[in-house]
């Protein structure tokens, strides 16, 4: 069948070796999963008269390196910045240089902690002389973090001024997010036992014994984990939370089997991929690049249509809850809020919306978004303290 | 055996599938690479066709496997026959047979029941084999699914390893309901099915109706084309097409201007939902219509 493979390596030349790792190493910055199988395989296609033309070589890489739609619809411009030299700065922006001067990244306004040395924006934003703080921290810190977490708990994150006591606030926001995963396991386990007998499975087993069934299977209707989606507001209004709330959904993100993330101001960025990096540190810088703007007005009203025509029918089931981080701070129209809201509500099970605000003393929910959206949402809670982060949990669960 | 690009999308075409330049390639990849090819795109942009299309190219069978969640082991790879290894054990009861040997005659190739991918490894010509809307399965069907793409070759507990005595050439389809594995992802070959070009789908029409006329087909194309660029609910796909170009033929309908009426009644064909439905209102249609050469 494989007429065309071939099995030597010496006839590719070492600069084009070379050139192919630089290229896969390209590609690996922008998010391609591409491994060694991918990069031999790449090598066999580089000998094979095949894909002498350059043309041919594009659509095959392609074909080869790609592993899902968004990265097809990056391949190209890469393609052509590394192999041909045209369009070279879109191609490497994504890959490091810092953002724009003036707008304020979400690196900044979480004020990460800990994060690794070798990461590329960190490099260029952090400053000097900060970093030796960092990395001399030692394990013993997560426990002061425990012990200082119950006033912590009930102060509204943007009362906490000491970046010390910010950091630990980020800490138990992660590891809040984390307790909740177990927790809902656990339950998850206990309806299980309640099952019905597999008559199927049952005679089959029995079949080792000669027919008496003396295992009996039993069987019920499979428990289809809770998928979380989250859409989170970093418009400015939204600036003194977005940090914690940031730290709340890598830690979801991490340890829900099936959550999906989303960032919205102005417009909607799929952030679950830059999130998933284990290391937080990484995946806020990966975050800050991908959402560029943070930190500006909110079209909510918009961000949801957004979500509805492209992600909507990918992400959710019936079994998805969504839960949205915002002030309800619109400055778009707030009929689009609410016909997008309607429509987000057919389609998924429970929506939450948490709002920092409604922690101050004498909160209304009056914006006109909040208005219009208000009658769709199936849990309206505050989310200004860890405390109420926590409340949440035997919500979730019980879903 | 293997082709050319050009020869393989003349080939298809003479099966009647119109593949783009893109899809060729990567055809040409999996023979070469011996890689599993991975289909993504919209609900009715035609990846099954592909596989269809592949089988009919090479003159083999097509095996193919629909996905849905819940779908196992059994499903999906083999199962016992019960009823029969039950019959067999109560007929020898009798017959003093010592219980290895009766052990041995139940779990032997004869009780064996093959579901479409264990017999997709063992049939003397090697298949293609279509796991169709792999994102319905659940995600542990496909972790068992990459030990198959990876080794092919089975383990049955009581039987032993089934080596796979051909390779099969795989084509998986997702719609994107749900995130594949990047384990997944990382082992198949990767082609986005887009919407065809007008071109492309006028040719498809052409293989696909007969008797329609080359102007009538580009035209029906322009106007779908137009058409997915309309903020729909459900774009239609390349099947609606189909059927629409087909019933346009037999309301006797020859040119798309001189036939307005026909096309604004006739759009049942492509448009799925009532939200659709009261989207393109006739004014809707002519402005399209207007676009249209």
């Amino acid at each position: 069948m494989n007429a065309l493979r071939l099995e030597t390596r010496e006839d590719v030349g070492a600069v084009l070796r070379a050139r192919l790792a630089g290229f896969v190493r390209s590609l690996r910055d922008s998010g391609f999963k591409v491994g060694l199988a991918e990069t031999s395989d790449a090598l066999r296609l580089l000998q094979s008269p095949f894909v002498h033309r350059q043309d041919r070589l594009k659509s095959s890489f392609r074909t080869l390196f790609c592993g899902r739609l968004s990265d097809w619809k990056k391949f190209d411009e890469l393609f052509d910045a590394y192999w041909v030299g045209r369009g070279v700065k879109s191609g490497v922006k994504i890959s490091g240089s810092s953002p724009r001067k003036g707008m304020k990244t979400i690196r900044e306004m979480v004020d990460v902690e800990g994060c690794r040395q070798d990461t590329i924006a960190g490099d260029v934003e952090r400053q000097p002389g900060e970093e030796d703080e960092e990395t001399s921290e030692t394990p013993s810190g997560r426990r002061e973090g425990a012990s200082v977490a119950e006033n912590l708990g009930q102060i509204d994150f943007r009362k906490i001024e000491d970046p010390e006591a910010l950091k630990q606030a980020h800490e138990l926001a992660e590891r809040l997010s984390r307790s909740m995963r177990v927790r809902l396991t656990r339950r998850d386990r206990q309806k299980r036992k309640a099952r019905r007998l597999d008559l199927r499975r049952t005679i089959r087993h029995s079949i080792a014994h000669g027919g008496t069934p003396l295992e009996l299977i039993r069987k019920g209707p499979r428990q289809q984990q809770l998928r979380l989606v989250v859409l989170l507001d970093a418009s400015g209004s939204m600036n003194n939370y977005t940090g914690v709330f940031t730290r709340f959904v890598h830690g979801i993100l991490d340890n829900f089997r099936e959550a999906e993330a989303f960032l919205f101001h102005t417009r909607l960025v799929h952030v679950s991929s830059a999130l998933s990096e284990r290391d937080a540190g990484r995946a806020l810088d990966r975050l800050g690049l991908m959402a560029q703007g943070v930190g500006g007005g909110t079209k909510i009203g918009e961000a949801l249509a957004d979500f509805n025509r492209w992600h909507a029918a990918r992400v959710i089931h019936s079994r998805t809850c969504v839960m949205i981080l915002s002030d309800g701070y619109d400055t778009g129209a707030p009929d689009v809020l609410g016909e997008e809201m309607a429509r987000l509500r057919r389609r998924c099970r429970r929506i939450v919306w948490l709002n920092p605000l409604i922690g101050w003393e004498g909160y209304e929910p009056s914006a006109g978004g909040m208005q219009a959206a208000l009658p769709h949402v199936d849990l309206f809670a505050p989310a200004h303290n860890l405390e109420s982060l926590a409340a949440l949990e035997p919500y979730l669960a019980g879903l | 055996m293997s082709k050319t690009k050009d020869q393989i999308a003349e080939a298809l075409a003479k099966t009647g599938y119109v593949a783009d330049e893109g899809l060729a390639t990567a055809l040409v990849l999996t023979e070469m690479l011996g890689r599993p090819l991975l289909l993504e795109g919209e609900a009715g942009v035609g990846k099954t066709e592909v596989a269809k299309a592949l089988a009919r190219l090479e003159e083999t069978d097509l095996i193919r496997l629909q996905c849905y969640e819940g779908l196992d082991r059994s499903d999906a790879i083999y199962e016992w026959n019960y009823q029969r290894q039950l019959l067999a054990i109560k007929a020898r009861e009798g017959s003093g047979d010592d219980a290895n040997s009766v052990e041995e005659a139940v779990f032997s190739e004869k009780y064996l029941l093959e579901r479409p991918l264990l017999s997709a490894i063992r049939q003397a010509e090697p298949p293609v084999l279509l796991i169709d809307e792999i994102d319905r399965a659940d995600e542990e069907f496909e972790a068992f699914l990459l030990e198959i793409l990876s080794d092919y070759q089975v383990s049955i507990p009581e039987l032993g390893t089934v080596e796979a005595v051909t390779i099969p050439r795989v084509v998986l389809t997702s719609n994107g309901t749900r995130e594949l594995s990047d384990a997944l992802r990382r082992r198949c070959l990767y082609h986005y099915v887009d919407y065809p070009t007008p071109d492309r789908e006028a040719r498809i029409l052409l293989s696909r109706v007969d008797g329609l006329d080359a102007r009538l087909a580009l035209q029906i194309s322009e106007l779908m084309g137009k058409l997915r660029k309309e903020d729909l609910v459900k774009i239609p796909g390349v099947a609606e097409t189909i059927d629409w170009a087909a019933a346009l033929l037999g309301l006797g309908a020859k040119d798309l201007h001189k036939n307005r009426e026909l096309v604004f009644d006739t759009l049942t064909c492509v448009l799925k939902t009532r939200e659709d439905k009261s989207r393109v209102t006739v004014e809707v249609t002519d402005r399209l219509l207007g676009k249209v050469a």
